[in-house]
């Protein structure tokens, strides 16, 4: 079933001849389960769940000056959540206060590895352009300042230099060498959905997403949650900063396990949609009559939040992407108590 | 040959232009038409910024307090259509209407009637466009670059978008046409091609690009309208076809009209760096071997606009490395620039001033230009506010500026009188400081995860867009001042111009009197050195 489910696209036919072959025979993802999930961990370690979670807040807090407040804000509440309660108490507004009042300017390192890699490239090449800005803009600052008409110079009378000119083309292209080769692995690591832990197949809904676990029998759809859709209106009289969360909130989450090899198959029933959690340095586009396929590994605990990112109509603002990554003790329980739910509903609607 | 042109044209001297309206709908002289596209332009730079004003004062606060998110997608869509086709690439015309004649030396442009027909064409397209505005449905809102399926969800201005964009492109191949046959046939007879000055240049290819691409999206629209009311199935998986063929397709146009914007301003800063340097421009041949380069470039990268849309790895890899190509003859266009300052005696009049916000900001785009043909890096990036960000530093402080710097440099010549130097330099550093304040916060808002296209935000993105309304507010304030310095320069309250009017400037344009009658090079000009035109 999950080998018809091909990575589409324009040029699909094209990939199937240039992708790289796959170390041995390409076996179709495994099912998942608990025993295999272990089997691929590393370093598990022989602690309680309990001090797993705590340990996993505390993280959160020690990072949270260098990371964005309001990641730590929602892991705090996405635990809450976790219980299914709503975080309406004084502890989440004074919270929503300090995150209204943050300001990142940086992409966040993310909690994959892959998003850590992504946000290494991108300081590499910040750090490229800024060394070659000190040194153009100051070129030409200090011709602004020493070789103007009224200190009196003369003007030369210089107009080409074939030395300068074979310098300035051969250093840039030195540089450019320098950037794209790690570039190049790194888009290699991205594109590897191999030996994927567990598939979910995200569709994209004019203005909502369908998750749908591959082979568990789970899925629902996620829509943007109760005091976000009172809030943006226009005239609701509701303070957008009075909600937690404001328009990066849903009712139901997408619940993944920690350290899994997740594989995204994503897809669209109506325009484009783009699936974009800036946490886990994946955007992919989901598109009607194809599949993309993406991948992460979350390697914390907590809420990810993310939004749509291809203009899919009016409310294309209002169609968050939040990810819960949970202990996979505690995914697995959420798993069973999915499907139990998903077998209640089904037996309500056979009768 | 020569000598025919001028006899024609001394008969039309006793009479001189028509009266009236005739004058304007009958043009058939290039600096009429150019005048004309030029104010066509302008009045369609204010009707996108005040679109543009909409969009940033819904994205004031959190919450929607003006207007609808329908509405909001509009406006998104109809400022950039607007800016992109209704006010850059129409003032780039008026300029190579107004110029091209007077640098190589040539009476007119080669083909007067159709360049009457390419600009009003223009006032027909975007007059069905905005009407679009007050139709059922309202006006297009799947974005300037109407990716279907969302395309195809527009109402009843969805046939009227197709056929507003099919006459942009009419008009711009024709102004093209005419651009390339003016410059290959009617030079002045010792104008080598390499003697021509930049600006020609830039525009000379400018026009190759623009034959080569428009076509291509009036096939892409076509395909769209065949799709929508004629059964086909071009871009609807349903039926059998692909609806990322169409940002193939839309891309191959999309990314050379980038350069289309682009290449003009680099020929107007190319003049006026050395005119206020007073030092030849650096590497002439250079400068156009890196403007041929960028165009060729400019065809094969396209697909980085869709590192996102599941392309295969080798794809990537091969529209990222192309991409990241463009950053070397692009560099050498600012290093040679840079040079030509370099031991010059320069004085910042408006011009200077504007280019060298150019020089600067353009440069700054260009830097998150290369940060994002880094693929990995645009996943993240992409359509984020990075991103807008990125076009809008290469587009307003690149394109805008370069059009301002243009526009004070060459009124004097047209119009015979100085503009007012102080408040034209008031205007300069306005629009610097509110275009920075602008667009600058956008690069930490699309890295800390803030969607475009979107009339609604979480709280934690609320400082940075407060800050970039209020920039916006001012820039598009700042513009009025534009029109004032404009208005009192054509009302000659400035001072009278000579013919030269800068500190020795080099150029054909400079040796006819200012303002420039309305027929010149009657006979062509002997170009005595080719060192005049470096």
């Amino acid at each position: 079933m999950q080998r018809s489910l091909q990575a589409a696209g324009p040029f699909s036919t094209l990939r199937l001849l240039f992708d790289r072959p796959a170390s041995g025979p390409v076996t179709p993802p495994q099912k998942f389960a608990i025993t295999q999930f272990r089997s691929n961990r590393r370093n598990w370690p022989l602690v309680s769940l309990r001090a797993l979670r705590i340990a996993g807040r505390k993280r959160e807090f020690e990072n949270a000056g260098s990371q964005r407040t309001w990641r730590m804000v929602a892991s705090l509440q996405g635990e809450q959540s976790m219980i299914r309660k709503l975080s309406t108490g004084a502890f989440g507004a004074l919270f929503a206060d300090i995150a209204a009042a943050d300001w990142a300017i940086n992409m966040p390192k993310g909690v994959t590895e892959l998003s850590a890699e992504t946000y290494e490239i991108h300081m590499l090449i910040f750090w490229w352009c800024v060394a070659i800005a000190v040194v153009v803009f100051g070129a030409m600052i200090y011709s602004l300042i020493y070789h103007r008409k009224s200190k009196g110079v003369e003007p030369a009378k210089f107009s080409h230099s074939m030395t300068a000119e074979v310098i300035w083309t051969a250093i840039p292209v030195v540089i450019l060498l320098i950037m794209a080769v790690p570039s190049a692995e790194l888009m290699i690591k991205l594109e590897d959905t191999r030996d994927p832990d567990m598939t979910i197949v995200a569709t994209g809904y004019q203005w909502k997403w369908h998750y749908d676990y591959q082979g568990e029998g789970v899925a629902f759809y996620s829509t943007l949650a109760r005091p976000s859709v009172e809030a943006r209106r226009r005239g609701s009289g509701i303070d957008p900063k009075s909600v937690d969360n404001y328009l990066l909130e849903v009712d139901n989450r997408l619940v993944v396990p920690k350290d899994a090899k997740i594989r995204l198959l994503l897809t669209s029933n109506d325009v484009l949609h783009a699936w974009w959690v800036p946490d886990l340095a994946i955007k992919k586009d989901a598109i009607p009559g194809f599949v993309n396929e993406t991948w992460f590994r979350a390697t914390q605990t907590g809420v990810f939040r993310g939004q749509c990112a291809e203009l899919c109509g009016m409310d294309h603002g209002y169609m968050p992407i939040v990810v819960e990554v949970i202990e996979p003790e505690a995914f697995d329980a959420w798993l069973e108590n999915e499907k139990g739910g998903a077998a209640t509903i089904a037996a309500v609607g056979g009768e | 040959m020569g000598s025919a042109v001028a006899d024609a044209h001394a008969d039309h001297d006793h009479h001189g232009p028509e009266k009236g309206w005739r004058r304007w709908l009958y043009a058939t002289n290039h600096k009429d038409i150019g005048t004309m596209y030029l104010l066509f332009s302008l009045l369609m730079f204010f009707l996108g910024g005040g679109m543009a004003l909409i969009i940033r004062s819904e994205l004031f606060t959190p919450g929607l307090q003006f207007v609808d998110p329908a509405f909001f997608n509009q406006m998104t869509t109809m400022h950039a259509l607007i800016m992109v086709f209704g006010a850059v690439m129409p003032a780039f015309v008026g300029l190579a209407n107004w110029m091209i004649p007077m640098m190589i030396g040539a009476p007119d442009m080669a083909l007067p009637r159709m360049n009457n027909w390419s600009f009003w064409i223009l006032p027909v397209a975007f007059g069905l466009l905005a009407s679009t505005l007050f139709m059922p449905g309202g006006a297009p809102a799947s974005g300037w670059t109407m990716y279907p399926p969302l395309v195809l969800q527009t109402g009843d201005a969805f046939p009227f978008l197709i056929f507003s964009v099919h006459l942009m492109g009419l008009s711009s191949i024709m102004g093209a046409i005419n651009v390339i046959v003016t410059i290959i046939n009617m030079r002045a007879p010792d104008m080598s091609l390499l003697k021509m000055p930049m600006f020609v240049w830039t525009w000379l290819i400018t026009a190759y690009l623009l034959i080569a691409v428009m076509p291509v999206l009036a096939g892409a629209v076509t395909m769209l309208l065949t799709d929508q009311f004629f059964g086909t199935s071009f871009f609807l998986a349903a039926g059998g076809g692909d609806p990322v063929m169409f940002q193939h397709i839309f891309w191959f146009f999309g990314h050379p009209e980038v350069y289309i914007m682009i290449l003009p301003a680099f020929g107007v800063v190319s003049e006026i760096i050395p005119t206020f340097s007073r030092k030849p421009l650096f590497g002439h041949d250079s400068m156009v071997y890196a403007a041929s380069c960028i165009a060729f470039l400019s065809f094969i990268v396209w697909a980085h606009h869709m590192f996102t849309t599941g392309m295969p790895l080798t794809g990537q890899l091969f529209f990222m490395f192309a991409t990241m190509l463009i950053a070397v003859p692009t560099g050498v266009k600012v290093f040679n620039w840079t040079a030509t300052m370099w031991r010059g005696a320069m004085t910042f009049e408006t011009p200077m001033l504007f280019s060298l916000g150019f020089l600067f900001m353009f440069t700054i785009g260009g830097f998150s230009g290369l940060m994002l043909a880094i693929a990995p890096a645009d996943i993240q990036y992409h359509d984020s506010y990075f991103v807008v960000a990125h076009f809008h530093y290469v587009l307003v402080p690149g394109s805008i500026f370069a059009l301002m710097a243009a526009a004070y440099y060459w009124l004097p010549k047209w119009t015979g009188h100085y503009y007012n130097e102080k408040l034209g330099k008031l205007h300069f550093w306005l629009s610097t400081i509110f275009v920075n304040v602008t667009f600058f916060p956008m690069h930490f808002l699309g890295l800390a995860g803030m969607p475009r296209r979107i009339p609604d935000y979480s709280t934690q993105f609320a400082d940075f867009n407060a800050i970039a309304s209020v920039g916006a507010i001012g820039f598009g304030f700042s513009q009025l001042l534009f029109v004032y310095v404009l208005f009192q320069c054509v009302r000659k309250k400035g001072g009278v111009a000579t013919a030269e009017v800068w500190d020795s400037p080099q150029g054909l344009e400079w040796t006819v009197p200012s303002p420039a009658p309305f027929h010149t090079f009657e006979t062509p000009p002997r170009v005595t050195s080719g060192a005049a035109f470096s």
